[in-house]
């Protein structure tokens, strides 16, 4: 903190400093006595336009701001895992220690424990060539979790000196040497979070991110290293689909944003994941998660910030050659902050008061993730999927966030307020939805679950869309001049949707579904309307095929626990004994 | 001796620009006496080098530009706070309205407070007995939880918050239980039904209001719930009480922002309301809660009158988008002369999963809960079909679905304002209704609550 300069102007969070000329966009500074953190928004002559991420109440003209010349970052390193940031990478149980309950400002504290010691146990020897991205070593941070330490971006050289043992972060653990240079290499790195970290090379997403959800997986995939955007207007669930994706997930490492959203929520999230159970290991599910949480009433510059502090963190794991999935829960309250800081700069609006640039900040985010070959001799694959809820007022789909979010991710969850009203939940509306991701993941389905997986769905699909218009000629004329055929599709669209599409979140078992699991329940339900179909024609009753037992057994089929998938055989044996 | 500006340049709106300052801070409380000698307050809302722009609380009639000074005190808004607090009636700044003394402070707090560390923050999972069947039974209302009244002109909102505050209760246990009201633009005789019914229940020894009245000045209205705020938070985490606060109207409240925010001549947002609205509204709403080893807990319910009873209106959406959940009335089931007009099918409770359930109400309250909330759906989609196509049309099964729809509101929402309904008494009402529609239509419950409950008589 050597060069100072002198605050002129105070307006809510942004705050002008004079005598700010050598310094750069971006670059964090300290506001006051206080040393509150901010970030450098606009340059004009010696004039510095600062966003403050704290609250400014008692800053006034005269005061001294402090250039640190260095852009805002996060530290990356062991202790990560199963932390809660704050939109600055401040650790909330930290800050919590210090300021107690409530959160107070100024407080300066660093993203990872210095004290804490790491076992290292190197992977490489001394004497070998490296280059950015391989791997130096490891730490055991959680059981879920090996750490890799790399070797930062932007050396390369010959490893002289490496050794195995208990370390802090700042310790040096490897020194390389390149030319006659020497780089002493910590376990932490700095990351600037508004760059993203590179890559050797981007790939097409192929594999499915399965995560228990049947609207999803079957209907609407996303692929490992896709990007979705889940929105809908309060109340039709688009957390708590996004807390079911953080649990349950085939992700091996997930980072939730909590972002402008509510502080209960936040409790929740913290006081269920580590009791929650990974299901694929069996470990809690905070072992595997990092949190970044700036509630709605916490600073809203802090929460502009959360976004990108939740990717960089992303990234890092990614480059580590893991399979990483973000939820960025609200990206709209991000735009708004975006919005709030414009409007204090004076910038000329685009739509709705956004800033000209929304649309292309979001595209820049949402290019952020993808299926990479990371850095590194050994060319490990690794995948950052990024979904993102979004909140337009009243639901309305042509709000701007929504249409930019739109134009750059492939897949698409409309929640519907109807269906929400109606508990139908997820509210995933069938009709709207989309994925773009089918043709990328058919060849892994068919050899991972079935080869008629995907025919299956395209069935299930053509039913409910002939349920759309079906029900709307039976809204005009009555049911009971359908014909017979026209209303048994009714039936098992139904049947579709309360059985199949419908997913209590909160049942024990019903909760998740594994991709063997949807496919059965899937092919009864159609073989139930492939058996009926038939036995119509030849002229049996309507009412008696609709009231058969076994339907209610084919309604019960997804509380069948996943262990016990056998059972699936004896409602198909009913099934087809039911017509005799 | 605080120095004292005579410098006031311009008066717009309720802004007022004072130059020539010096070291005056963001957020700064000021005290401005008009050349009447008349003094009151404002805040300072942008500061540049030697300028001060100052919102007034109060309104500027009768403040002019040569004669008044300014002072600025050095600190932000703050409530003087101790137990005596409870019991008092004050006007939307904190003053007294009761004609009571002043109240001799144990300490200073500022009004806007800090935002709770949500590591700190204990998961509201503590059911609250309203008496009310639409709450209970449908939308289950937790200690530490946010849940709005969206209501519009005309409707009975006041009466259902002061049937909630009247018979709030937790099940099984005797707590210091209190209610903060604050009142920002309502008409007299709103406040004073309110105030009647508190003494006549006797519910004023535990209750603390600040009143603003639609003739009182507008500007005033947005320190009214941050100051009842701050109380609530003072009785709660101090002094160990659950509170239930109730903030009436919102829509008022919003308005007086935007009325600072045109003064201010910034960009709007949607319908004229500021940018920050949202960020606004969530410094009121997230300030409640509870905290991990605190006994007490902040509820909070506002009520908001929805214009032209749309619910996307910015007030109601943003609202809906921080709290936890709505409670929706319907002009409709009003019209048919249900009280409460409860409009089920759009009103949630988000924090509902946690608080319900074995030990906390009945072990099949959530799955009776989503099937009542489906079969309603379905029997008023049959309604509407009965209304196009005659009653002849509906199949049988449709029929027993508009007969249960009908029923649910006759008997499972409609009830008096002086019923005190238990939870065991809404669940078998609910039940009643359920046993109309055949069993196997039944698929959101589980089996062994089916043969428990389904059966009996």
């Amino acid at each position: 903190m050597k060069q100072q300069a002198t605050v002129i102007k105070v307006s809510g969070p942004l705050v002008v400093a004079s005598g700010c000329r050598g310094t750069k966009m971006y670059d964090m500074v300290r506001v006051a006595d206080k040393k509150l953190i901010g970030e450098i928004i606009e340059l004009k002559n010696d004039l510095a336009y600062i966003q403050v991420y704290e609250e400014t109440s008692g800053i006034g003209p005269g005061e001294p701001v402090y250039l640190t010349n260095e852009p805002l970052s996060v530290e990356l390193g062991p202790g990560l895992m199963g932390s809660i940031y704050d939109g600055i990478q401040r650790p909330l149980n930290v800050i919590r220690e210090i300021s107690g309950d409530f959160i107070s400002r100024g407080v300066d504290v660093s993203g990872l424990d210095q004290n804490k010691k790491w076992h290292f146990i190197p992977e490489v020897k001394s004497g070998q060539k490296v280059v950015s991205g391989d791997i130096l070593g490891i730490v055991n941070e959680t059981a879920l979790i090996k750490h890799k330490i790399m070797v930062p971006p932007g050396i390369s050289g010959e490893v002289t000196e490496i050794k195995e043992g208990d370390f802090n972060v700042k310790e040096t653990i490897a020194r390389i040497k390149n030319n006659n240079e020497t780089n002493d290499v910590t376990m932490s790195s700095r990351w600037s979070v508004r760059k993203s970290r590179p890559v050797k090379e981007k790939l097409s997403p192929d594999e499915p991110l399965t995560t228990g959800q049947r609207v999803i997986d079957t209907f609407f995939p996303i692929a490992k290293g896709g990007a979705a955007c889940i929105p809908g207007p309060f109340g039709a669930g688009k957390t708590v689909t996004m807390h079911e994706i953080a649990k349950w997930s085939d992700a091996q490492i997930i980072v939730y944003v909590a972002c402008g959203e509510r502080g209960n929520e936040c409790a929740d999230l913290l006081l269920s994941f580590p009791e929650l159970k990974d299901p694929h290991t069996g470990r809690p599910l905070l072992e595997r998660t990092v949190i970044v949480a700036n509630t709605s009433n916490m600073p809203v510059a802090a929460r502009e910030a959360s976004i990108y502090t939740g990717i960089t963190i992303a990234e890092y794991f990614r480059d580590m050659g893991y399979s990483v999935a973000l939820m960025a829960d609200s990206t709209s309250r991000w735009a708004e902050a975006l919005r709030e800081i414009s409007g204090r700069l004076e910038e000329m609006p685009g739509e709705e008061g956004y800033p000209a640039y929304l649309s292309s900040r979001l595209a820049e985010f949402y290019e952020r993730a993808g299926k990479v070959i990371c850095l590194g001799a050994d060319s490990r694959q690794g995948a950052l999927s990024v979904m993102g809820a979004v909140s337009p007022p009243g639901g309305d789909l042509s709000d701007p966030v929504v249409q930019a979010t739109l134009r750059v991710v492939k897949v698409f969850w409309g929640l519907d307020d109807k269906l929400a009203n109606a508990r139908h939940f997820p509210a995933i509306n069938w009709l709207t939805s989309y994925s773009l991701y089918h043709d990328n993941l058919e060849e892994l389905l068919k050899n991972k679950i079935s080869a008629e997986f995907a025919d299956l769905r395209k069935q299930a699909m053509r039913l409910l869309e002939e349920e759309a218009s079906l029900s709307e000629i039976a809204r005009l004329v009555g049911i009971e001049s359908l014909s017979f055929s026209d209303r048994l599709i009714l039936e098992v669209a139904k049947s579709i949707r309360e059985d199949f599409l419908h997913q209590n979140a909160f049942h024990e078992i019903d909760t998740y579904t594994s991709l063997a699991k949807q496919c059965r329940m899937l092919k009864i339900i159609l073989e139930f309307y492939k058996l009926s179909k038939e036995k119509l024609k030849d002229g049996a009753d309507f009412d008696e095929i609709v009231k058969l037992a076994v339907r209610e057994k084919i309604s019960r089929l997804k509380y069948i626990e996943e262990n016990k998938l056998k059972d699936f055989d004896k409602v198909e044996e009913e099934l087809r004994g039911s017509y005799a | 001796m605080l120095k004292e500006y005579l410098t006031v340049t311009s008066v717009s709106g309720p802004l007022v620009i004072v130059e020539k300052t010096k070291d005056v801070k963001y957020a700064e409380l000021v005290e401005v006496e008009f050349s009447n000698g008349e003094i009151r307050r404002g805040k300072v809302l942008e500061i540049s080098e030697d300028k001060a722009l100052v919102q007034m609380f109060e309104g500027t009639m009768g403040l002019d530009v040569a004669g008044s000074k300014v002072r600025f005190l050095g600190r932000v808004q703050e409530l003087g706070v101790s137990p005596d607090l409870l019991g008092r009636i004050f006007d939307g700044a904190g003053r007294p309205r009761d004609n009571g003394p002043q109240v001799i402070a144990q300490k200073r707090l500022d009004i806007n407070g800090n935002p709770i560390n949500p590591t700190s923050r204990d998961y509201p999972s503590e059911f609250i007995q309203t008496g009310i069947s639409c709450i209970d039974g449908m939308n289950p209302l937790v200690r530490g939880q946010k849940l709005p009244i969206f209501s519009g002109s005309g409707l009975p909102h006041s009466r259902l918050a002061a049937q909630i505050g009247r018979q709030a209760k937790v099940l099984g246990k005797q707590e210091n239980f209190a209610v903060v009201f604050a009142a920002m633009g309502i008409t007299f005789e709103e406040a004073d039904f309110f105030m009647r019914d508190f003494r006549n229940t006797g519910a004023i020894e535990r209750s603390t209001l600040f009143i603003n009245l639609a003739n009182d000045p507008a500007i005033e209205r947005i320190s009214t719930p941050r100051l009842a705020l701050t109380c609530a938070e003072y009785l709660a985490f101090e002094l160990d009480m659950h509170v239930l606060v109730i903030l009436i109207d919102m829509t008022f409240y919003c308005e007086s922002l935007r009325e600072v925010s045109a003064a201010r001549k910034e960009i709007p947002g949607r319908r004229g309301y500021p940018g920050y609205l949202y960020t606004d509204l969530a410094t009121l709403y997230e300030r409640a809660g509870r905290i991990k080893g605190k006994k007490g807990s902040v509820t909070l319910l506002p009520v908001l009158t929805m214009p032209e009873d749309d619910k996307t209106h910015p007030i109601p959406d943003l609202t809906g988008y921080i709290t936890e959940g709505q409670i929706i009335l319907s002009r409709e089931l009003h019209r048919k002369g249900i009280y409460p007009p409860v409009d089920v099918l759009p009103s949630l409770s988000r924090l509902k999963d946690k608080g319900i359930g074995q030990n906390k109400t009945r072990e099949d309250h959530s799955d009776v809960l989503n099937q009542l909330f489906a079969c309603y759906a379905k029997g008023k989609e049959a309604r509407e079909l009965s209304v196009i196509l005659g009653e002849a049309a509906l199949s049988d099964l449709d029929r027993l679905y508009l007969k249960l729809a009908d029923e649910f509101e006759t008997k499972f929402v409609r009830q008096s304002e002086t019923e005190d309904r238990t939870i065991i008494q809404t669940l078998e009402i609910g039940w009643k209704l359920l046993r109309i529609i055949p069993r196997q239509e039944l698929k959101r419950i589980r089996e062994e609550y089916l043969s428990k409950y389904y059966s009996q008589k």
